[in-house]
């Protein structure tokens, strides 16, 4: 039970920042950047909603802080044609360096924010009736103690890759981002502009990955501290990759993810029969390596959108 | 103006050097900038900075001590092939893992045989964690930057083992090896500039800044003017002309990712040889993606990376005394400048060319 709530705890930034990812990626765009736009996000959540005491105005923060980030990233990439890993990696370094500079000159508490209290953190949610129905065999405890407690945000991420899917595929938009990253040349011959549909991706995966950093220090914690990400958005890309870039495989990546770390924090040193003690480090690497593994084939087939990585450059 | 999609023309010169200066001056006045944000002076910032990486022998041989990582990591990053080796982190731990299990049992032996026996661990080990990314690029197609990220995140995790539950000392609580026999210490430059009768300050300068000059000496020499680096360049280039021309891109794929592993390896030389002597968690410490940022500063040139290593070195040297002096600074500033570097000269490198190209056109006429 505890596993299960602990999981998706841990999913929600996750499939926040994966399904971000996923907008940008299948677009065309690489964005290895996920990692620095939820770490920007969570610091200026936490500092807006530090100042402000209202962590909406964190949330408000928090969102455009990424959207500026996938703006500049898009700049590099999309206008200025520059080489999309640089770009991301570029973003991710800035972002780690910049975050406890701003956070120690504002704040002078080494670089982290004043510990939020009271309304300018996400508290839990009740879902109605959750008191009612705990009583009900079976589905009450899952209602009452599983779905039931958590606050905003996770409720959004449940229904984010609903909502992303649904755009994906049957909104128009969706079908540009999706043609823009298989053959952007035919996008361009039927007179769409080809950057423009780029940006507004990005601008959906900036939206996105603003709502997981934003989790990340007000709802999750509460305040921001120094690397807090640490490597989340590393393995909320690597769980884009594992769902091929598709939202709802992506979701279930997401979810296995997160339910390996919840299970690895309650496996520590414990003996199970035949195996043994299992290193927490093995767990720790374990969505890697299935990453890796997937890459090279051994899982199924990964297949990219087949644009991305490359500028596109408009022949004369 | 130029013709759309191509940058625009500029003379070999500005592209060489003006080009980059100009990108490195942006990234300088944008960190003033976010200086003047927080509320500090820059020219002060600076001087400090100035002070603190050349001020005194000692600080000198910090920043070249720092340099010589820099110098390794930045060799590492393979541009010239065409692929863009982000592993350089993961290889530099597992070839410091490599240089730490040969000086743990090297207990006895002359130090002229623990040294090229250290080089050769140190380049087997890294060389051997960039060899299953490469493999798997050039024979199953995964992307080579997706696969050295999760390589890097896989060395971290398996480091933390064996140092953890494998290699620590036993009886002690900090996850580390217990200090190496003497013998395997890489003499430190204090110590080899006394028997020459030159004082000089304390610094963790050791020996290895000389092998990072011989590496940086043999790469130029190998991509210039051998085959192989003749391969390398085509592949890079022009992969279909390269094929035409019956060189195998697997091969040559493996062969750069391999060399780019040894060299980040030697990272292991001078931090576990030279300055811990024992091994650590996290000696590595963000040497694998400054190296990005030497490696686009300096164009993929030894020479411009040398360079570029150098200033890093004294980034990172005068960073620190940058955070002591100056407290409303963190030591995260120097992350802030690399950060900005890699941007403007990896991403927006061609962001300044049209202007300089608008420019220079009436005053030297573009080719």
């Amino acid at each position: 039970m505890a596993i299960t709530t602990a999981t998706l705890r841990v999913a929600t930034p996750l499939v926040l920042a994966a399904l971000g990812g996923l907008f940008s990626e299948r677009s065309g765009v690489v964005d290895i950047g996920l990692e620095g736009k939820m770490l920007g996000a969570a610091f200026a959540a936490a500092a807006t909603a530090a100042t402000t005491g209202s962590a909406w105005a964190g949330l408000a923060a928090g969102i455009l802080a990424a959207v500026t980030l996938a703006l500049v990233h898009g700049y590099a990439c999309i206008t200025q044609n520059g080489n999309q890993v640089v770009s991301g990696m570029a973003l991710n370094i800035l972002i780690a360096g910049l975050t406890p500079v701003l956070g120690h000159a504002w704040f002078r508490q080494g670089g982290q924010t004043p510990p939020l209290s009271g309304d300018a953190r996400f508290a839990g949610l009740e879902l109605p009736l959750a008191n009612n129905l705990a009583g009900v065999p079976v589905l009450g405890p899952i209602y009452a103690e599983i779905l039931s407690g958590h606050n905003v945000l996770v409720y959004i991420a449940a229904i984010a890759a609903g909502v992303v899917a649904w755009v994906v595929y049957c909104t128009r938009f969706g079908l540009r981002v999706r043609a823009v990253g298989e053959n952007p040349s035919a996008v361009d011959t039927a007179g769409i502009s080809v950057a423009a549909v780029r940006y507004r991706a990005l601008i959906a995966s900036g939206i996105l990955c603003g709502l997981a950093g934003t989790y990340l220090s007000i709802a999750h914690t509460a305040g921001f501290t120094r690397d807090m990400s640490a490597g989340k958005g590393y393995l909320a890309l690597a769980a884009l990759i594992f769902g091929k870039w598709r939202p709802m495989p992506t979701v279930l990546a997401c979810l296995l993810f997160a339910c390996t770390d919840a299970v690895q924090v309650r496996l520590q040193g414990v003996a199970l029969p035949l195996i043994g003690v299992i290193p927490v480090q093995f767990i720790q690497a374990l969505p890697y390596v299935l990453t890796v593994l997937l890459l090279a084939g051994f899982v199924g087939k990964a297949v990219a959108p087949r644009a991305i990585g490359v500028p596109y450059v408009k022949e004369a | 103006m130029s013709p759309r999609g191509r940058p625009a023309e500029i003379p070999a010169w500005a592209d060489l050097a003006l080009l980059p200066l100009l990108n490195l001056g942006a990234a300088l006045g944008a960190s003033g900038l976010l200086i003047v944000i927080i509320g500090e002076d820059p020219r002060r910032a600076m001087a400090t900075l100035a002070a603190g990486a050349f001020g005194s022998a000692e600080s000198l041989g910090y920043t070249l001590y720092y340099t010589t990582n820099f110098i390794f990591t930045g060799l590492a990053v393979a541009f010239h092939a065409g692929l863009f080796n982000i592993g350089g982190e993961g290889q530099a731990y597992i070839g410091g893992l490599g240089v730490g299990l040969l000086c743990l049992a090297a207990g006895g032996l002359p130090f002229g045989l623990v040294l090229p026996l250290a080089i050769g661990c140190a380049a087997l080990c890294g060389a051997g964690w960039a060899f299953v990314p490469a493999v798997l690029q050039a024979k199953r197609g995964s992307h080579v930057v997706i696969t050295t990220i999760m390589f890097n995140f896989i060395a971290s995790a398996l480091m933390t083992y064996l140092l953890v539950n494998v290699l620590i000392k036993p009886g002690q609580q900090s996850p580390e090896t217990r200090e190496f026999a003497v013998n395997t210490w890489m003499p430190a430059a204090h110590e080899m500039l006394g028997w020459m009768g030159i004082p000089a300050g304390v610094s963790p300068l050791n020996l290895s800044f000389v092998c990072a000059i011989v590496c940086s000496i043999l790469v130029w020499g190998y991509i210039w003017h051998t085959r192989w680096g003749y391969e390398l360049r085509v592949l890079g280039q022009n992969e279909m002309a390269a094929i035409y021309g019956g060189i195998s891109p697997a091969r040559t794929i493996v062969l750069a990712m391999t060399i780019s592993g040894a060299l980040a390896g030697f990272v292991g030389l001078n931090e576990i040889m030279g300055v811990h002597h024992r091994l650590l968690l996290n000696f590595t410490g963000g040497y694998g993606y400054a190296g990005i940022a030497v490696a686009l500063m300096g164009r993929n040139h030894p020479l411009g990376i040398a360079l570029a290593a150098l200033l890093f070195g004294a980034l990172y040297q005068g960073g620190s005394e940058l955070a002591f002096e100056v407290p409303a600074l963190t030591r995260e500033m120097v992350v802030v400048v690399q950060g900005l570097i890699i941007l403007l000269c990896g991403a927006l490198e061609n962001m300044f060319r049209p202007f300089l190209a608008a420019r220079l056109a009436r005053v030297v006429p573009a080719r």
